[in-house]
């Protein structure tokens, strides 16, 4: 994969630059890797639609010469689920916060995965609410402290993973801001996907999670990251032990189910309509 | 002539209108109007989709017509209220959109098959912020029709979300009436945009296509979508520009009706379904000699301010009837400005004014004759 310093430009408005994300930040890390996906999977930046939600990863799409929209905290899905029907042509993209897609948008996000619409959710997870200075996120580990958890988390978090998957996605994977080829093999696997994917990706916040943790710095946290995961594929050769209590990393459902723009399409069909999707 | 139902003229006044995605959640008493287009949209190629709640649907008909198709949902209290949020994205993104909302009796559940106008405020005012706002309403279901046709015109001339407000009484009453043929599926062309034409500000709406590379936000931002710097004045600027031109074309978008006020002692002021009442009491007070007419109100906002303000110098006093415990009587008070007293009449249990209640007002009125001295509008 080509490293940095190859040419993504074409794909980036450099007017909104520089982004608001604090040095050390996660999210840039996965801004680049989409961008790193649109280039290896040569897309048309006029056929790309790429959608936020409202938090520091929400301000995503500002930073893509795409056609974008930053929308509302936790309802971003339910955009660009309007945005795709109305042209399937685009290939939508949408980025979410945990908060964002895990707690005020819990809703849309597992309706957006029960009907299946072709829609590529990338969930920054980086435990807590980075926008909004630090408060308790729906991911946020057990005992770990926030701005509204001073004395420590006593909720258990969501697990991404398993919600997407109940809920009907049908391209899941999960990986981390360390994981830098993973990132855009992922990313771009879901777009490629038709129907809903979701990738979620464990991400750095330094300036409030690091800090209210005493964990340290952005690298300090990508090792952290790296010792709170192992890689599923990677299983049969762990002991329950080396397990225990961290998160699976890969690809825990590719399949393919009919898709919502499609079977759309074919009720329209049936009772005499025309609707290309 | 046909006899149609209220819910069935808004679903035809939106397809004159343009309505080619529709996206909702059911509630009482607006349920009939996404039932219809749940058969009918698939049909024409346009989309039909059924949210999990009133914030998506609404996020959803913003989200098509960024798309490229002209978008509407329908919803009363309960999820009027939830959309508020997306009605101040729209305003803020000046995305067009139409919303209907057939008012039942609140707050909260209230009584879903009871009429009411207590959203009159709520849509003005209901999103948090400052933003030009188009509220129409209907009294018949010939204006549901026509209301709804003309909701889809402005919100695409103004770029605003147009709100139409209806009520439970007129969303499931049907009426005889001769309604357009219902025309076919329309094939949009996208219109050739001129170099440079920002997406923002006094500049017609153009979707997502091709050529555009526009980025889209609830930040205040300036005509080009730019969000960095200290932009407040001009995205104020936006704001104030879709407000001037409300203003300037007043005297098309501030629709009304004028019954026998040439000669009117007494003026009655009503819209909705309240107007009815008031145009059988006009008739009622007329026959027993008392000189009165009736100013409905069909645009809601802009409030009719220059109309009202005619009128007020030239009657003895106005009356307004309202389902609700007070709310047009605000603006109106305030358009009036002194000039003659206005006397309310509100109730908000679910019934209708009668003409009769409507008319033995006027009556007290006229007895005691207050004349300009009683400027508080009590009796
Ligand atoms: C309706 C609404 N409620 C609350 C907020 C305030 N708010 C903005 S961003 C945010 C949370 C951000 O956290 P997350 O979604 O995890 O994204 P991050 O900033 O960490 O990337 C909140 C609560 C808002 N903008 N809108
Ligand atoms: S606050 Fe946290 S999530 Fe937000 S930009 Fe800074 S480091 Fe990133």
């Amino acid at each position: 994969m080509p490293r940095i310093g190859e040419d993504l430009t074409s794909y980036l408005r450099e007017g909104m630059m520089p982004t608001v994300w604090c040095p050390g930040c996660g999210h840039g890390n996965i801004f680049r890797a989409i961008a790193e996906s649109f280039r290896q999977l040569n897309l048309d930046p006029s056929r790309i639609a790429v959608l936020g939600g409202i938090g520091c990863s929400g301000r995503t799409p500002f930073y893509f010469n795409t056609n974008a929209m930053h929308t509302t905290h936790g309802r971003v899905l339910a955009f660009a689920t309007g945005l795709k029907l109305a042209n399937p042509r685009l290939t939508v993209i949408v980025a979410m916060g945990d908060g964002d897609a895990l707690a005020i948008g819990a809703g849309h996000f597992v309706h957006a995965a029960r009907r299946n619409i072709d829609v590529t959710a990338i969930l920054y997870n980086n435990s807590i609410y980075g926008m909004t200075g630090g408060q308790e996120a729906p991911s946020t580990p057990l005992a770990f402290r926030s701005t509204t958890s001073p004395f420590g988390n006593i909720e258990p978090a969501f697990d991404t993973v398993e919600l997407a998957m109940a809920a009907g996605a049908t391209y899941v994977a999960r990986t981390t801001t360390f994981d830098f080829d993973d990132m855009p093999r992922y990313i771009s696997e879901a777009i490629l996907h038709p129907g809903f994917s979701v990738v979620e990706i464990l991400s750095q916040c330094p300036t409030y999670f690091g800090r209210l943790n005493q964990l340290g710095d952005a690298p300090e946290l990508l090792k952290y990251e790296r010792s709170q995961t192992f890689l599923a594929e990677n299983t049969p050769l762990l002991t329950k032990a080396e397990m225990v209590g961290k998160r699976p990393l890969g690809v825990f459902r590719n399949e393919i189910r009919p898709e919502y723009t499609k079977e759309y399409a074919k009720l329209c069909q049936a009772h005499g309509g025309t609707y290309h999707a | 002539m046909k006899l149609v139902q209220g819910n069935e003229a808004a679903v035809m006044g939106a397809l004159a209108g343009g309505l080619d995605f529709y996206a909702g959640y059911p509630i009482t008493p607006a349920t009939e109007i996404m039932e219809q287009l749940s058969r009918i949209l698939p049909s024409r190629g346009g989309v039909f989709i059924q949210m999990e709640d009133e914030l998506a649907a609404l996020g959803a008909v913003i989200g098509a017509a960024w798309g490229g198709m002209r978008a509407m949902t329908a919803t009363s209290g309960p999820g009027f209220s939830l959309m508020q949020e997306h009605i101040g994205y729209a305003a803020m993104t000046q995305t067009p959109c139409v919303v209907i909302d057939s008012q039942r009796i609140g707050p909260s559940t209230g009584q879903p098959t009871m009429p009411a106008q207590g959203d009159v405020m709520q849509a003005r005012w209901g999103s948090h912020g400052d933003r030009a706002a188009l509220v129409l309403t209907a009294s018949s279901v010939k204006d549901v029709f026509d209301m709804t046709r003309q909701a889809f015109i402005w919100a695409q001339d103004y770029r605003l979300p147009v709100i139409v407000l209806l009520d439970a009484v007129l969303s499931h009453m049907r009426e005889n009436v001769e309604l357009p043929p219902v025309p076919g599926p329309m094939t949009r062309q996208n219109a050739q945009i001129p170099e440079n034409q920002p997406p923002f500000g006094s500049h017609p709406f153009q979707p997502f296509s091709d050529s555009t590379r526009t980025i889209v936000s609830g930040l205040s931002h300036d005509e080009d979508g730019m969000t960095q710097g200290s932009i407040g004045h001009q995205a104020e600027q936006i704001i104030r520009n879709q407000m001037a031109d409300l203003d300037r074309d007043y005297s098309q978008i501030v629709q009304y009706r004028r019954y026998q006020l040439d000669d009117a002692k007494w003026a009655i002021v009503a819209y909705g379904i309240t107007a009815r009442a008031a145009r059988a009491a006009v008739h009622l007070l007329r026959e027993s000699g008392i000189r009165v007419g009736l100013l409905e109100l069909m645009t809601l906002w802009p409030f009719p301010e220059k109309t009202v303000q005619e009128m007020a110098h030239v009657v003895h006093g106005l009356l307004i009837p309202e389902l609700n415990l007070g709310q047009i009587v605000l603006p109106l008070k305030a358009a009036v400005c002194g000039l003659t007293p206005v006397f309310f009449m509100g109730r908000a249990d679910g019934e209708l004014f009668q003409p009769e209640e409507i008319a033995e007002r006027i009556v007290r009125l006229d007895q005691k004759d207050v004349g300009v001295s009683t400027l508080i509008g009590r009796d």
